[in-house]
């Protein structure tokens, strides 16, 4: 273990105690919010992502570089086809199942051993991306 | 709207954001999740895919995030649930199912609620709100269709 996988582990800590505390680990409030019933998971997403912002905007101000080396760099990806068809894809399984890749992973810290499964399919679906579908260079 | 109030979630999302951020902070990496199912499948596939070298770099402090995550879950439940352990009665074949579009999806998206709903959105990204919107508007439409449908 290096400093940077301890920092990253420690930082997941902290992450996966809110997705815990905000019930995203429960397909079932996922479902609710998709349904319309409860529109709280705005807050989740919107409450972390405003924080994350100010960390994205104002820390490298602060700081040359990031204390463990590396450096800061905002997430930018380019619009593609593939991005839009995956997200619709997602989107579809996210209200068939309630389930999102950190949210199904941190549902196996509350006790939730029914999400095995959906965490076994995710890595199928992950496999069957990178075996059929071809990259774009 | 809000039958639970606003406070868990509200809470909850400044705690994860507290976590990208200490991450950001200390390391530069974005504390996306997605991604963690194609950087650990490059210990058992040797498709070119899998193999790039930045799956291979990532993989590692990815699985960190991952432990991180479940970790950070057993605290909660051990200390604050007010339920303690929680078991879904989501059907096995909606995991499935689900999980299956899910992988898939992300991974051919390049990013989940994580990467471009929170990483993508603070960084002020057009691709991922365009992502965004995009899961947003097929996941409602999927889970009224399916509560039209009876499945519930």
């Amino acid at each position: 273990m290096n400093a940077r996988n301890i920092a990253v582990y420690g930082g997941g800590i902290l992450f996966g105690f809110g997705l815990a505390c905000s019930g995203m680990t429960r397909p079932e409030v996922v479902l609710s919010f998709l349904r319309l019933d409860d529109l709280g998971l705005i807050f989740v997403m919107g409450g972390a992502a405003v924080v994350t912002f100010l960390a994205i905007n104002i820390v490298p101000k602060l700081m040359k570089a990031p204390a463990l080396g590396g450096s800061f760099r905002p997430r930018v990806s380019v619009l593609t086809g593939n991005t839009l068809i995956g997200a619709a894809i997602f989107g579809i399984g996210w209200g068939i199942s309630g389930q999102c890749p950190g949210s199904a992973v941190a549902s196996l810290g509350t006790g939730n051993w029914p999400i095995i499964v959906g965490l076994a399919f995710m890595f199928l679906g992950a496999y069957i991306r990178g075996r059929f579908i071809r990259d774009r260079n | 709207m809000f039958p639970l109030g606003i406070e868990p979630y509200l809470i909850g999302g400044i705690i994860i954001g507290l976590g990208v951020s200490l991450i950001y902070v200390l390391t530069g990496l974005h504390a996306t999740q997605s991604s963690f199912f194609t950087t650990t499948l490059s210990w058992f596939s040797k498709l070119p895919h899998f193999q790039e070298e930045r799956n291979i770099s990532e993989r590692d402090w990815r699985l960190a995030l991952c432990l991180g995550l479940i970790s950070g879950a057993v605290v909660y439940t051990f200390t604050m649930s007010p339920s303690g352990m929680f078991i879904t009665g989501v059907d096995s074949w909606r995991l499935a199912l689900g999980g299956l579009l899910v992988g898939f999806g992300t991974r051919l998206s390049n990013g989940c609620t994580s990467g471009h709903g929170i990483s993508g959105i603070a960084s002020l990204s057009t691709t991922s709100l365009y992502a965004v919107i995009t899961f947003l508007v097929f996941g409602i439409i999927t889970a009224h269709l399916l509560e039209f449908m009876g499945v519930l």
